[in-house]
């Protein structure tokens, strides 16, 4: 059993020195079988086609143009700007996810599903059409403020999810052995539960980080100067990729930083706790007085986050004089297309994913940590220089499929990989290295194994990447309109021709099919329609 | 085992599916000189306007558009990145600084000296390397609720005073903000352009990222004073009707603040004696089409003759600096003067 582990019993409080018996055992001297560190480099090259084109973009400034550029006043403002919205929309997204994701799992609800449904359902408007929406209804609303409310309220579930389904998967156990140690119930919480969940708090306050610094469509519309507007203002009026390139260079770095963070502070937890598999068996709390507020909790942020918006939105369709006679067709291709496309970008997404979330989950060693965190990186980067890189990238490769479907699915592939990768590996890292061990004993080989009992165990995890991929692959704009086949437009770009020339009661119906098309892979998100109320996250 | 088989089968009906995502890449090259009949166009202008104009020069000529829409400023740098490579053989382009990059470059093809002569100098290209097809006005747009005509200047360099403090609103990242100012230095002179922009950003100017944006603060009584090109104005009261506009224009005869950039076109170097793109950029500048244009966006016809569109002044009396707009060189040092004081 040397290369095994047994499911940790119930640990303890003084889970310290179960945990430093039981870690290395799960991630410590195994080596990578040579099979999946070769698929994870791959995938891990493949996300480092925007990197290797800012450098080279980056490289053909010369030093005197970069120190220039980077000395500009306003720069540190921007850099100011960026950071700043970036850690207040991840620290209120927290704040707002983790009691919600805590309602959901814990509590005695009525309408347990509805509420659940809701929690993912700000995942299906894009931001800037949350941003448009409260600037329509809130005329003065711009600025940090106007930005870090509406990027919060879109991004929650990032955090929502992942808490609520490692609740889901956790045991109350441990707080009940602090209470009867004399601790208060909150403090019972901080050494009992939140050790199980503050890898999944992590994981989502990565991808919510990563996300601020690279969006630009929502700041831009309630001007909040930021590094991506410096960045598409370096396109759109210096005609300048070089410059871009620098100031993009400063977004990577800054994402290295914050990748490494989050690793590091994961890494902490492991040692710490260890695995708490095996039982999961929690009280459910009755709210008693706290019923009103944590419905409002509940109800609160999709009201704001989707329902402000979208209402504002048939507002202006009442109103406008603009609105032409829907075309059905051109409607329904585009439907069409954003379908497609998106499942295309979810699959190669989850493909590029699997090797390195299989890697993260099972290995350690600094070669496994360079090739996750290359993984999340181009998360950071503003859709527009991720899809200039495969412009580039698929010109001197792949020329022929160059401005076709598979490029563009390619390109969701590339820039929402790290969005698969968080929930594949948590999945992958849950199955019992034992169970994989009987299977090999029985004769099935490698691959086998994998695909039987690896896979099928953590496929709710990679479920659950593919639907996040799906979902934000749809509101994608500025890759594709660099890469899609010249004549295909998906609901993104039919949304944008419209509203870009204050065409908004043209733009509603293609606006509504958006939110409700990606509302499908949210509601999957969300558990609620298995019957049970564990998502799969 | 037999799920594993069953995985096999899965995967491989995914990779059929992912190929048929790919549509037919059309790239067809032809011989020097020959017609083929298809042409494919970079659009950097809205889809419903050129649309319409596309399929009345398909229906007169014969030749299919294939036309890939998107903002100018994507478009320009995809082109950049696309280098030879590109499908497209025109590009139509918002502003003059996009083609003046792709001409710095080397990536596009000199038009012949009979069509780009049909445009007066000043409002297209000296070297026959694009060719100006309309032009849009700067303007002051205004809150009408707040302010009144009379009490707006004559000159933008008169809102950097005291009484401006906070009012005025502009994108100084937006081309055609930038050719403003370029316009300013050359009339006015480098001192007093420095001036301006210095007296400007301390003035506690409301920054934002379009000319649309820009309008929609003045429209909703958020700005008093806007600086924007005036055909924004149309596309709003489109939407909303004409009197139902809170914001207002006043144009600036024979100041640099209400001075006029120009959209236009170019052929790609990689299409060059295409008679299929040239067929199209006479078209733009053909009566039929400058008509269209003025009817639909109330922008000015360039090529002399066409009316210009009614209520507007003359496009002789706004400042027309004979300047090349797409003179990279100088568009740099605009860019350095907004950055020196903290505005880009």
């Amino acid at each position: 059993m040397s290369r095994g582990t047994v499911p940790a019993p119930v640990p303890t409080i003084a889970g310290r020195t179960i945990a430093r018996r039981a870690t290395p055992e799960r991630t410590g001297n195994r080596r990578a079988p040579r099979p999946l560190l070769v698929l994870a480099i791959f995938a891990c090259a493949i996300a480092s086609i925007p990197l290797v084109y800012l450098v080279v973009r980056a490289g053909s400034s010369g030093l005197g143009d970069i120190v220039a550029i980077l000395g500009r006043p306003r720069i540190p403002q921007l850099l100011a700007n960026t950071v700043g919205l970036a850690l207040a929309v991840t620290a209120s997204c927290i704040a707002i996810g983790v009691p919600t994701a805590f309602l959901l799992a814990r509590a005695k609800l009525r309408f347990r599903g509805f509420f659940a449904v809701l929690a993912a359902l700000p995942l299906a408007i894009p931001s800037y059409l949350a941003a448009y929406g409260w600037l329509a209804a809130v005329p003065t609303f711009n600025g940090f403020w106007a930005a870090w409310l509406v990027l919060t309220l879109v991004s929650v579930p990032y955090v929502t999810l992942p808490v609520a389904a490692a609740l889901r998967a956790g045991t109350t156990a441990l707080d009940d052995v602090a209470r009867t140690l004399g601790r208060g119930p909150w403090r019972a919480f901080w050494l009992g539960t939140w050790p199980q969940i503050r890898p999944a708090t992590l994981a989502g306050a990565l991808l919510v980080c990563l996300y601020v610094l690279s969006e630009f469509g929502a700041v831009a519309l309630l001007r909040f100067p930021v590094l991506t507007t410096a960045i598409q203002q370096a396109y759109g009026a210096s005609f300048n990729r070089n410059y871009a390139a620098i100031l993009a260079t400063v977004l990577v770095l800054l994402a290295i930083v914050l990748v490494l963070g989050e690793q590091a502070a994961r890494g902490r937890a492991r040692r710490r706790f260890g695995a708490v598999g095996g039982v999961s068996r929690h009280r459910i709390i009755r709210l008693g007085k706290w019923t009103a507020p944590a419905s409002l909790l509940l109800a609160g942020v999709p009201a704001l986050a989707v329902g402000l918006p979208v209402a504002v939105l048939f507002a202006r369709l009442l109103d406008a004089e603009t609105l032409r006679a829907l075309d059905p067709v051109e409607l329904g291709q585009a439907v069409v297309n954003t379908l497609m496309l998106a499942v295309g970008g979810a699959v190669i997404a989850v493909l590029l994913a699997l090797p390195i979330g299989a890697l993260a989950a099972k290995y350690a060693g600094r070669l496994v940590r360079i090739i996750e965190s290359v993984g999340y990186l181009a998360l950071g980067l503003p859709g527009i220089v991720v899809g200039l890189s495969l412009v580039f990238f698929s010109l001197a490769v792949v020329p022929a499929l160059y401005q076709t479907g598979i490029v563009l699915a390619f390109a969701y592939g590339v820039l929402f990989m790290p969005k698969a990768i968080g929930a594949i590996r948590s999945s992958i890292a849950q199955v019992p290295v034992s169970l994989e061990d009987v299977a090999r004993t029985l004769g099935y080989g490698r691959a086998q194994t994998w695909w039987l009992v690896t896979a099928r165990l953590a496929r709710p995890g990679i479920a659950a990447g593919a639907l996040l991929v799906a979902v934000t692959a749809m509101k994608e704009l500025p890759a594709t309109l660099l890469l899609r086949p010249t004549g295909t437009d998906t609901l993104a770009i039919e949304l944008w021709s419209r509203t870009d020339v204050s065409a908004y009661g043209a733009a509603a119906p293609y606006a509504a099919a958006l939110v409700l098309l990606a509302a499908i892979p949210a509601f999957l998100l969300s558990g609620a329609g298995r019957g049970r109320t564990d998502g799969p996250l | 085992m037999r799920a594993f088989r069953r995985g096999l089968l899965v995967s491989a009906a995914l990779a059929v599916a992912a190929m048929t995502l790919s549509g037919c890449a059309a790239s067809t090259t032809t011989p020097d000189g020959e017609s083929d009949g298809e042409l494919t166009l970079y659009a950097g202008r809205d889809e419903a306007l050129i649309a319409p104009l596309l399929a009345q020069f398909t229906a007169d000529t014969g030749i299919e558009v294939s036309a890939r829409y998107g903002s100018t400023s994507e478009l320009g740098a995809l082109l950049l990145e696309e280098g030879n490579n590109t499908p497209a053989e025109v590009f139509l382009s918002q502003d003059a600084g996009a083609l003046g990059a792709l001409a710095n470059a080397d990536l596009v093809a000199d038009i012949p000296a009979d069509t780009a002569g049909l445009i007066p100098a000043g409002f297209t290209s000296q070297d026959n390397s694009w060719i100006g097809v309309t032009g849009r006005a700067r303007v002051i747009a205004y809150d009408s609720q707040s302010v009144t005509e009379a009490e707006l200047p004559d000159s933008v360099g008169d809102l950097a005073g005291a009484e401006w403090t906070g009012r005025v609103g502009f994108a100084p990242g937006n081309a055609s903000f930038q050719s403003f100012l370029t316009a300013l230095r050359v009339l006015d002179g480098e001192d007093a352009a420095a001036d301006w922009v210095e007296r400007v950003s301390a003035n506690s100017p409301v920054l934002t990222e379009s000319n649309g944006a820009t309008l929609d603060l003045v429209s909703a009584g958020q700005l008093d004073v806007g600086l924007i090109n005036h055909y924004y104005w149309f596309e709003d009261a489109a939407e909303t009707g004409a009197d139902n506009m809170r914001a207002q224009l006043k144009f600036l005869p024979g100041d640099a603040g209400g001075m006029v950039n120009v959209t236009g076109a170019a052929i790609l170097a990689s299409s060059a004696n295409d008679p299929d793109a040239l067929a199209l950029i006479e078209y733009l500048v053909s009566e039929k089409a400058q008509r269209y244009f003025v009817e639909e966006t109330y922008e000015y016809p360039l090529l002399p003759g066409v009316a210009a569109p009614a209520g507007l002044p003359t496009l002789e009396s706004l400042v027309n600096t004979g300047l090349d707009l797409s003179d990279l060189d100088s568009l740099e040092q605009t860019q350095s003067l907004l950055a020196e004081y903290g505005l880009l």
